[in-house]
Order: C-alpha cells, then structure tokens, then sequence
C-alpha cells in the first residue's frame, strides 16, 4: 500500500443527461406512460387550440360601433370595446373618470420603490400603503371634499368596485385573521372561547348569507331612516368573513414553529408580544405565504357574490350588459372577458406569492 | 441569604401532573462557580437548570436568582431571564434572521442598545467564538458546530451573569464537538459562572468546579471533579460511570 491516492478527474456527463435531447428523454420520453401522455396532451393541444384561437383572435371582429359591425364567424369584441368604460368604472360619472385612475397611478407609483433592492424605507412605505393609502383612495374617489364632487358609492362598479372589495377585504383581514390565530392559541380561556367561537360561526355559514344579512337584516336592527352605506356594509360582512379563514391558515403556520423558539425567546428575555412581532410570526407567516394568497385569491373571486345585494361588480355589469336589446347574444364574449381579467389578476398574486417564498427563503434547512 | 451565591434552590419540588420529576433539589451556586450536572436520561438534570430561568415551574420550594426569587410574577421572570443566557441542545437559533440580527435582536429590544452598538458588540462576541466572517450568513448555512457557536455569542450578547448550558454537544456530530467545547473551555477560563449539563466528562474534570450527579429526580452525589470521577460513593454513580467510560 505504497501508492499515493489521486483523485480521479471529473468526467463529462453521457449525451442523454445534457442538451435538447437529453431534455426531452427526461421529461417527456422517460416512460412508455410519460411518452404516452405527452403524445396525448399533443393531441388535445392541436384538437382544441386552433378553433380557439380562431375564435378569440383570427376570425373575431375587433372595430366598429354596433353590432352591426359583427359579422364575422369569430368573437365580438367590438361588444366589449364599447362598453369598455362600464366594465371598469360601473356607473361613475364619465368626466370623473381621472379619479380613480389617478387613485390607481399614485398606488403603482407607491409600489415601485417596494420592488427597488437598495431602496432603505421598504418597511415603512409598505405600512403607509396599507394605512395610509386607502384613506387616499376612499377620498379620491369618493370625494365631497376640496371642491371635489361626491360621487356615491351606489355608483361605484365595475372592475373599479371589485379591486375595491378586494383590496379592503385583503388588507382588513390578514391582521384580524392573525389576532385570531393568536387568541385561539392563548392560554386566556375567555379570550380563547371568544376567538373560537366567532371563528367557527363565520366559517360555518356560507358567504352568501353573510351578504343578505348584512343588506336585508342589518338596517332592521337600526332605527328608521338611518342610512348605512351598503357597500360599507358589504366590505365588513366580506372582512369578518375572510378573517375566520385567515384565522385558521395562520394557525396552521404558528403550529409548525418549534416550541425551541419560544423557549429560544424567552431565556434572551423576550416578551410575549416581542416574541410574536420579532420571532414566532415572521416564520408562521412565511411558512403559510402559499395558503394565505390561496385564501385571497378566492377572496377576490368571492366578491363576485356581491351582486345578489345589488352591487355591480366587474361580473354582476357584464351580466347586466348582456341583457342590453342592442347587445342580445354575446354571452360567451362577455363571460369570457370576465373570466380572462379574473385570470390575470389571480394568476398575478400566485407568481407574486412563488416569488415571495423564494426571496424569504433562507439557508438550506426547513 | 448571602450574597456570595447567585443562584439558590431550596428544597425544589416539581411535579409533571402525576410524575414526580424532582425531587428536593437543595443547590447553591457561587458566583463564578462552575458547576457539572449529569445522570442518566429521565433523571431530571434538564429540568433542574430549566427551572433557573422559569422556562419550566416548579411547584413547591423557592429558587432565588441574583437576588430576584422566581414566582409566577412576570416582572421577577423578565428581570431573571435578562441576568441568565441559555445554550439549548437544538441550538434554537432564529431561522428568518441573519447570525447578526441573532445575536442583536434582544439586546436592541429588552436591553434598549442602539443598533450600532449592539452590532458592534455582536461583532466581538462573534470573533470570541472565532465565527466572525459568517455574521451575514442564515443559521441555514452553517454547520451545527457553528451554530452552537452563534448561538453562545447569542447569549453572551446579553452580558449574562450566569450561563446555563442544557447539553450543548449531544445534537453535534463527533468532529464539531471540540469547537463548541474549545469556546466553552475558554469561557470558564475568563470566569464566568456556569451551570452545565453535559455527559463530556473530559470538560467536567477539565472546568467544572464542583460535579453534580443526578438520578430519579434527586441529586445523589456531588463533589469536586477529581473525587467524583476517582471515588464515587454512592452506588449509582459508580455504576453511571462505569457504563459511560466503558466505550
């Protein structure tokens, strides 16, 4: 054994692991049953895309003013060109239109620096833009004040309303949800009860009856005449909905925290509330970022149940529009407009929350 | 009470419902003591030191820590756990935070220190346990040497007058061992008073001022090392270390 030991040098890796081939052998041909189902998918792909896109893109009418102008075998878009406006502001007064949009562009120009790496102040405009920001939108908007004309939330809708109820109910939610949690975790027996009592009654009735009761019985229990803005209305019923859910996907994340931590805490001296803010839920949260924009997702698509208490959301005014005499007919064009803008906005918040994960995600452990 | 002695348990009862887990546990610890607790596993040498920081109750009997006595008043618990730092088996670091936010978290908000002067003194602490050049890493990305490591800096941070260590090596493969004992060696070695439960009993002979042995909820046998480990008299520390030294 008097040979010294030389490491061997690295090989390069067979043709089938690396390169197009390689690629296509692993993923699509690795087995008779992964060969068949990608052949199949191909199958469907080539069945079913062509008409579609046919449909949408290549035969569909795009300009013109009536209906008048459809005369092609595709969609009609020309239905949703002219009712545009509607689609996105519901009933608001056309000249006001600057409005909101004015509302939106401070809310993105708010949003960029939170995406600048260097920026210093990203905590504190985040918090600004959550308390701050919706006063500013609330008066923007809404208005009655610095000779700003009001404009009645009766006559808010359309895509406008729907970010609206979906905004508020987002951003009210997460923090009752995670008061909550908490308390239903607390040794304080009555806080406890409290937390689940009102916890299991919101979850256990269905959102529908939440709205009815907030727009038919709610104004009984109040004295006559007193007039409670029925979008407010459907905001609180939406928000102490949600919130139970909220509850319950942050329980789950202060579940999987180690009782370490908390013990790590409290021996640095520690006290509860510094332990919660510093310790125990920045990781719950980060652990249940996926079941939170779950549950906002299907907040946002909830709000579409807003129209049984008269409010015209995005969905509720295309519905409405379907049922103009000049526009009879266009009903897939109409749902699948609704459908495409719902799409884009939830497919956002999922690649939003995928990337979050992979920014707070740290070291290789847990 | 005197003053010469910072920590004090008198007659320590605790009971986990039915379960009897310790059982009069009478114990003075001098300031600047350095004190080994062992015994087999169930014999209560965990709980004992979690009792000094009230990480655990006990029910009867009185633990008197620098002065302030541990009841259920949760001024007495803050004042204690401010004046005691604690090294766990599982190292317990904080994973969200970087080593250097680890270690300056609590400094900044229970001692209110400035940030920078926290940091600096994370700084110093860290090279103290010679990990300095990992003080922007996550504990993710260390070895568990170093994160036991990190995570004495983290206590000593606090300026702790007392430090208990709840058998910082048993979670640590072999070769790591040494580079957390090394630092805790050293750590004697400047005077600090420490309370260990450990089953390296070559630190024990090495450091430890008096070694305590513990079976069943009681203390059995203490000594000074070279006694205890040469001249056991009670029959179940002989045959404790029979069974340990034997591999």
């Amino acid at each position: 054994m008097t040979d010294k030991h030389v490491q061997r040098p690295d090989l390069p890796p067979p043709v089938s692991e690396v390169g197009a081939v390689g690629w296509l052998r692993k993923n699509l041909f690795s087995s008779y049953v992964n060969g068949l189902m990608t052949l199949l998918a191909l199958w469907l792909l080539w069945q079913f895309l062509p008409p579609l896109l046919d449909w949408a893109l290549f035969s569909a009418n795009w300009s013109g003013e009536t209906r008048a102008d459809c005369v092609g075998e595709g969609a009609c878009w020309v239905f949703i060109a002219n009712r545009m406006d509607q689609f996105l502001y519901g009933f608001y007064p056309a000249q006001l239109y600057w409005r909101p949009n004015l509302a939106g562009l401070v809310f993105i120009a708010l949003m960029i620096p939170l995406f600048i790496k260097s920026f210093a102040w990203k905590n504190w405009l985040g918090a600004a833009i959550l308390i701050v920001y919706p006063f500013i939108a609330y008066l923007l908007i809404h208005g009655g004040w610095f000779g700003l004309s009001e404009v009645e939330t009766s006559k808010w809708g359309g895509l406008m309303l729907t970010l609206v109820l979906s905004a508020v109910g987002i951003v009210a939610s997460l923090p009752i949800g995670i008061v909550l949690a908490l308390g239903r975790r607390s040794k304080m027996t009555m806080f406890k009860s409290v937390c689940i009592i009102y916890i299991e009654f919101w979850r256990g009735i269905p959102l529908i009856t939440v709205l009815f009761m907030a727009s038919v019985m709610l104004p009984l229990f109040f004295p006559e005449g007193s007039d409670f803005d029925k979008l407010l209305r459907a905001l609180i019923g939406i928000t102490l909905f949600q919130s139970a859910y909220m509850a319950e996907v942050v329980r789950g994340g202060l579940q999987a925290i180690p009782k370490g931590q908390y013990e790590a805490a409290a021996s640095l001296g520690l006290n509860y509330p510094k332990t919660m803010a510093f310790i125990i839920l920045p990781q719950a949260l980060r652990l249940v970022i996926p079941g939170i924009v779950n549950t906002f997702i299907a907040l946002f698509k909830d709000t579409t149940l807003v129209l049984i208490i008269g409010l015209f959301d995005l969905l509720a005014i295309i519905q409405l529009a379907l049922t103009d005499a000049e526009w009879l007919g266009f009903d897939t064009e109409g749902y699948v407009f609704a459908a495409a803008i719902f799409w884009v906005f939830c497919f956002a918040m999922s690649r939003y929350s995928i990337a979050l994960e992979a920014k707070l995600h740290t070291g290789h452990k847990k | 009470m005197t003053a010469e002695y910072i920590i004090e348990l008198k007659g320590v009862h605790k009971w986990y419902g039915e379960f009897h887990v310790l059982k009069n546990i009478n114990l003075s610890v001098k300031k600047g003591e350095r004190i080994v607790i062992c015994g087999p596993s169930g014999s209560g040498k965990s709980t004992v030191i979690r009792c000094m920081n009230y990480l655990e109750e006990h029910q009867q009997g009185q633990i008197v820590v620098d002065g302030t006595e541990l009841t259920g008043d949760v001024k007495h618990i803050e004042q204690v756990r401010k004046e005691v730092g604690m090294v766990f088996q599982d190292f317990n670091l904080f994973p969200h935070l970087t080593v250097l936010e680890n270690l300056t978290l609590a400094p900044v908000w229970v001692k209110n220190v400035s940030k920078s002067e926290a940091e600096a003194s994370a700084m110093k602490y860290l090279e103290r346990v010679k990990i300095p050049e990992q003080a922007y890493k996550y504990p993710g990305q260390l070895s568990g040497g170093q994160q036991q490591r990190v995570a004495i800096a983290r206590s000593l941070c606090m300026n702790p007058k007392v430090m208990l260590f709840d058998e910082p090596t048993s979670a640590l493969d072999p070769e790591m061992i040494s580079e957390v004992l090394d630092v805790m060696v050293e750590l004697a070695e400047d005077g600090m008073t420490m309370i260990c439960v450990t089953h390296e009993m070559a630190f024990a002979k090495r450091v430890a001022d008096r070694v305590i042995f513990m079976d069943a909820g009681e203390i059995v046998e203490e000594n000074e090392p070279q006694a205890f480990f040469d001249n056991p008299q009670n029959e179940r520390t002989k045959q404790f270390l029979s069974q340990i030294i034997q591999h």
